[in-house]
């Protein structure tokens, strides 16, 4: 590396893989972490200062389930833009879902992936596989072949492994990988043509309801076939209190299950449906912003009941990290009928600040929820990513960092995003918590412009 | 699109939902509630105290009790003019309705049509099915496009709830939901709510039953809003599997505006008990296929209106459907085309109604606004 060596001084490190939380200066040299000092000190000569007085210095965020699109659905993403949206979001390593055309169930597409990451993105791109052929849930994909090429786990994504049998196959058969069956938790005959949460906001609007039973019950379903085959299972955007407290108990009883919990499902609920910024139409009466289909996701925003307890789930351990699940769409994805738009919403670069919201609030710490950015999916990548690890600001590891402003309060814009997805339900709202510079291998690949009045 | 926000969330708490209504949004909303009667200069005299500033007509939960009531007197002079020889008038000459439906549908669309032609507007219908539509050109093209031939009122039926709020937000002509997916029919409601008066003058503290599917009726939708408005005592009865959750039993009610003030009863026997309107709804065939249903012999049997059933209710009590009516399911053919039943007039008061409302849309944009 021919770059300056970097100091960023003055700043609050938080890096719970290491358990340090202090005030020091984080030194940056070819590529790798030198050091993180033992308190705030003068610069050493021939270091460029990055100056982080009255911030948060955390390793890179790491997102296990974002959608680049790249191969096949290059207008809705691209690989470079999809990367240069993570660094705006503070995201160092992010993992490419496996729903594009064609599907990650193959090497050669993978390798494309990876390929492609390497020669155009700005931070680290990893790859999951599909589990099956097609994402069709009928056969498994060459697993072993796709551990070689560097896959991180199995998931079919927004399709369900439907079928208990395949889920248990697949769940007895990545062992000789080793990997994760990630799976979207959503029984699709109860789920059905399910539009958005079922409640009174559903019915109230004629949109058919998803019951939060949905995923219970393939919570459920899948933490007995973990049990049963004792594979490793990584249940997807966990989002209703049930399935949280299912996935309680399994790790009581010590099964191999993990998961995560997306911004939105810590933030907001089905009430954006209204298109009124999470606010209820005075006297119930509805108004040409309502059905907002940028509040369209799968599984749906739910009720502040479940966001309490996927936040709790998140402060206790029972979840184990925040994945963005970002979703770019193209605009004519969305300017339709609520029936018609695609699910999902484009949020690795509002990520940060939606899940401040919890912290904001006191459910959630600084320092739990920089861990479950950093150390916790660090973890669950393990030695597979390059062997040395990632996620920690250890001396050695990757120079992957993050410069927080915690209390910084901007309001969405989604015109200024990098990604080509504009579609969110938090425009024109305001978040507080920000990323001002993130860095990747030692080279700054994000700058936040001059803080937004 | 400009978006009405409450202006006030905070970061810490964007949640939404409970504990926000300090937050609700004052703004005026682009379906303004609008003050009743402001008269225009240049309104015409015939049809006094229905012009304003209402845009679109998507549903009654943004009516006022008093705009309900002039759509309604207003229909009672559209009524004189559709019992002339001469059925027409220059009213709305130079205006152009444009009729868009994606679902089929005889009785609306005529209805409207007819309302428009007797008023003197030029109407045009256009029927495309929502499927080869979204295959091709997007619905916000498509009435983008018609819009583009000059169009004052445009009264779309579309297949998916909201589509009506979605293209209101798009286009400046005046949108009419003439039934939108499983949410709303305001013109339905609002003939309902007609029918009713001319039989029971004013329908405060009426009790109205209302039997059936209420979970994919949009009809019932509507009803509930105006007849609430309207002062009346609505009680509901139907298969638990056919209420919307906040109905069904179990399930709360109370924290939703759309549900509050319903009563919902289990045994259609006492749902009927001294009702002044007993209306049963149209119960589709498909849900027996979708499980909600075991069949329709099942559903007659426990929901079916006739005439040992009616005899519960209040006498001379006026038993209504909205239409196209399963005879034999819903409702007995003796009921149906029985003395109580005032199915075929809701069917005239419809037109009358319908020309009330293009004529209060147009009376706006005649205003000039």
């Amino acid at each position: 590396m021919v770059n300056k060596p970097i100091v960023i001084t003055g700043g609050r490190v938080i890096d719970p893989a290491q358990g340090i939380d202090r005030l020091a200066d984080v030194l940056l040299k070819d590529g790798v972490v030198e050091a993180v000092t033992d308190a705030p000190g003068t610069a050493p000569d021939g270091y460029e200062v990055i100056d982080a007085t009255g911030m948060v210095v955390a390793p890179g965020f790491i997102d296990i389930h974002t959608h680049l699109r790249e191969p096949g659905l290059e207008h809705k993403e691209t690989i470079a833009t999809g990367t240069r949206a993570a660094a705006a979001g503070g995201f160092t390593t992010i993992c490419a879902m496996p729903n594009t055309e064609p599907n990650q169930d193959n090497a050669s597409t993978v390798e494309f992936v990876l390929r492609t990451g390497r020669e155009q993105g700005v931070v680290r791109v990893m790859a999951i596989g599909a589990v099956t052929l097609e994402r069709a849930g009928k056969r498994l994909v060459e697993m072993a072949e796709l551990a070689d090429a560097g896959v991180i786990g199995f998931s079919d994504d927004g399709n369900p492994v439907a079928d208990p049998n395949i889920m248990r196959q697949a769940l007895t058969y990545s062992q000789i990988t080793g990997l994760p069956i990630i799976n979207h938790c959503e029984e699709p005959s109860i789920a059905g043509a399910g539009l958005m949460q079922m409640g009174v906001i559903a019915s109230h609007l004629g949109l058919t309801g998803v019951p939060s039973e949905a995923e219970t019950v393939m919570v459920e379903r899948d933490i007995a076939l973990a049990e049963l085959t004792g594979g490793r299972l990584h249940i997807a955007h966990l989002s209703t209190r049930r399935a949280v407290e299912a996935v309680r108990r399994a790790k009581e009883r010590g099964l191999r299950v993990t998961a995560e919990a997306t911004p939105h499902h810590v933030s907001i609920t089905d009430a954006w449906v209204y298109g009124l910024g999470g606010a209820t139409p005075d006297d119930g009466a509805l108004s040409t912003v309502a059905y907002d289909t940028n509040t369209k996701v799968n599984p749906p925003l739910r009720t502040n009941d479940d966001v309490d307890a996927v936040v709790e789930g998140l402060a206790d351990g029972t979840i184990d990290m925040i994945a963005s699940d970002h979703a770019p769409h193209a605009a004519t994805d969305k300017e339709c009928t609520y029936q018609e738009a695609a699910h999902g919403i484009s949020n690795i670069e509002t990520a940060f600040g939606s899940c401040m919201v919890p912290v904001h609030a006191g459910a959630l710490s600084l320092e739990g929820l920089i861990e479950r950015m950093t150390a916790a999916p660090a973890r669950f990548l393990g030695p597979t990513a390059g062997g040395k690890g990632l996620g920690s600001l250890k001396p050695g590891l990757p120079a992957d960092v993050v410069v927080l402003d915690p209390a910084s309060e901007w309001t969405v814009d989604p015109s200024a995003f990098f990604s080509k997805g504009k579609n969110t339900p938090l425009a024109g709202t305001t978040l507080k918590g920000r990323v001002v510079t993130t860095l990747y291998a030692g080279e700054v690949v994000h700058e936040a412009g001059v803080a937004v009045e | 699109m400009a978006r009405t926000r409450a202006a006030t969330t905070t970061p810490e708490r964007l949640r939404g939902q409970s504990g926000n209504t300090e937050n609700e949004t004052t703004q005026a909303s682009p379906v303004a509630h609008r003050k009743p009667g402001e008269a225009r200069p240049n309104q015409p005299p015939m049809f006094g105290g229905l012009s304003g500033s209402r845009r679109n007509v998507l549903d009654l939960d943004d009516f006022s009790k008093e705009e309900i009531e002039h759509i309604l007197q207003s229909a009672d002079g559209m009524n004189e003019v559709l019992s002339r020889d001469v059925r027409k008038t220059p009213t709305l000459r130079g205006k152009t309705i444009l009729t868009l439906f994606f679902e089929n549908s005889t009785r609306t669309r005529v209805s409207f049509e007819q309302a428009g032609k007797v008023l003197g507007a030029d109407v045009i219908n256009v029927s495309a099915s929502a499927s080869s539509v979204s295959k091709g050109e997007s619905l916000l093209n498509t009435v983008r496009t018609l819009e583009a031939m000059k169009i004052d009122v445009l009264v779309m039926r579309h297949p998916h709830s909201g589509a009506p709020y979605y293209v209101a937000s798009k286009i400046d002509a005046a949108v009419v939901n003439a039934g939108d997916g499983t949410h709303a029919h305001p013109t339905q409601s609002l003939l309902d709510l007609y029918t009713m008066r001319r039989h029971l003058g004013d329908i405060v503290g009426k009790k109205v039953t209302i039997i059936g599917d209420l979970h994919f009726s949009r009809v019932a939708r509507s009803d509930v809003w105006g007849l609430r408005k309207m002062g009346a005592e609505v009680t509901v009865c139907g298969p638990p599997t056919l209420l919307p959750y906040g109905l069904r039993p179990g399930t709360e009610q109370a924290d939703s505006a759309a549900f509050t003030g319903i009563n919902v009863v289990d045994r259609v026997e006492e749902a009927l008990e001294g009702a002044d309107v007993v209306m049963a709804l149209r119960i589709q065939q498909e849900r027996q296929d979708s499980g909600n249903l075991p069949d329709l012999r099942e559903y007659s049997k426990l929901y079916g209106i006739n005439a040992d059933r009616l005899a519960l209710a209040s006498p001379g009590a006026l038993l209504m459907h909205p239409g196209p009516m399963n005879e034999g399911i819903e409702i007995s053919s003796e009921v149906a085309h029985g003395a109580q039943a005032v199915i075929e007039e809701q069917v005239s008061n419809g037109v009358a109604i319908r020309m009330a409302v293009l004529y209060m849309l147009c009376a706006r944009s005649r205003g000039g606004e």
